[in-house]
């Protein structure tokens, strides 16, 4: 596991999405097949964008609150917050090039 | 994740099958894998392959299938869900088994999948293809299986133990398999509704509130398996390699297009697991 993923609850993620400019979270939880596969991918990610993006994780079954806001419906879901609001949700396993191409546009 | 395989292919019909003792020959570790039976053992007769003739397909499916398992070839039969490209690497969701390979053949024959209205845009906000993925998801709410393959029993009782509140929508008589304490509905779902999220479905004409819809058919269209696939007229684009526009991935037999035919799809498989057994070798 990478040391760049922030793993947050919700107190922490109000604070991470409303601190920084641009955030991405990982929705997962623990039984999650799918989850385990997008792991690597997001590790990927935070190396790749270390210091231009936070990265991080939320388990939805522990910070079920979190999962309601957002509406999760299915994991892995993962969402791009810029200044704390939503610019961004990917549902399901996507490659890198799916995250690139919309981090790039997002950084540029 | 476990040991990496060499090459994993999904589908053992004909062009499936002569992947994986071409892929063996070479050296290389394989996992095949197949949920349904294919068009050739439903042939009543063949003339057309060379060295076989007035053979019933059942037969000749029956050869191909002795002559690989004598080769030491496996075929598991489970369905894939999901395949994710790492670059120098796949993972392979076999119905929530994760699988690391270097490569992935597809040789899993015609699609037959008629996708309905509402499932694409409501695919992963309440529309699944696995329940072992996605069902924990639904405890204590609403969800729908569809009855489209022989496992779709086994995965609504899995939904029910977990807690799911499930309904089976089936074309079938009622089997005795499944859980007594899930509704039974006959018919064939027409359309998925919801706004972000699936809200209902129609049973013919009759609707029906859900959260989740799970569709259980004998395998998963290529497109939704693999995101960025290129396809055309419905068949998967290759190269004279049986490379697809994903590097690493192959497709071979009817899957990538006309003619529909036994020696092709047995040449195609060859062609595809050598070349894959060389790339790895290099």
């Amino acid at each position: 596991m990478s040391e760049k993923i922030l793993h947050l609850d919700t107190k922490q993620f109000d604070e991470v999405i409303n601190k920084e400019k641009l955030v991405l979270i990982d929705f997962w939880a623990t039984w999650c097949a799918p989850c385990r596969m997008l792991a690597p991918v997001i590790e990927k990610i935070a190396e790749q964008y270390d210091g231009k993006l936070v990265v991080g994780k939320v388990d939805i079954d522990e910070q079920q609150e979190l999962a309601i806001r957002y509406g999760i419906q299915s994991i892995p879901t993962v969402i791009l917050f810029k200044d704390g609001k939503v610019v961004a949700k990917e549902i399901g396993v996507k490659p890198l090039k799916a995250f690139t191409s919309l981090l790039d546009s997002e950084i540029a | 994740m476990n040991n990496i395989t060499d090459i994993v292919i999904i589908g053992a019909g004909p062009a499936g099958l002569s992947a994986a003792i071409n892929a063996v020959t070479r050296g290389k570790t394989i996992r095949i894998f197949s949920n349904n039976d294919n068009y050739l053992s439903k042939a009543e007769r063949v003339d057309n392959h060379l060295g076989f003739y007035n053979i019933s397909g059942k037969d000749m499916m029956n050869q191909f299938i002795e002559h690989a398992e004598n080769m030491n070839v496996n075929i598991e039969n489970k369905k894939a869900v999901n395949i994710l490209p790492l670059g120098e690497s796949f993972l392979v969701n076999i119905n929530g088994e994760i699988i690391e390979s270097k490569k992935v053949i597809l040789a899993m024959g015609i699609s037959k999948v008629k996708e309905i209205a509402g499932e694409s845009n409501l695919l992963g906000m309440g529309v699944s293809y696995c329940a072992t993925c996605d069902g924990m998801l639904y405890r204590n709410k609403k969800a729908i299986v569809w009855d489209l393959s022989h496992d779709a029993l086994k995965e609504a009782n899995y939904l029910k133990d977990i807690g799911v509140n499930v309904t089976f929508v089936s074309n079938k008589n009622p089997s005795d398999e499944l859980n007594p304490e899930i509704k039974y509905i006959k018919g064939t779902i027409k359309e998925i509704k919801g706004n972000n999220k699936v809200e209902s479905i129609l049973v013919d004409d009759k609707e029906i509130e859900a959260e989740a819809v799970f569709i259980l058919r004998e395998a998963v269209a290529p497109t939704a398996l693999i995101d960025g696939l290129e396809t055309e007229n419905g068949f998967i684009t290759v190269n004279r390699n049986m490379q697809t526009n994903i590097d690493g991935l192959y497709a071979a037999g009817d899957c990538t297009g006309k003619p529909l035919q036994i020696s092709k799809a047995v040449s195609e498989g060859l062609i595809a697991a050598q070349h894959a057994a060389k790339e790895i070798d290099n």
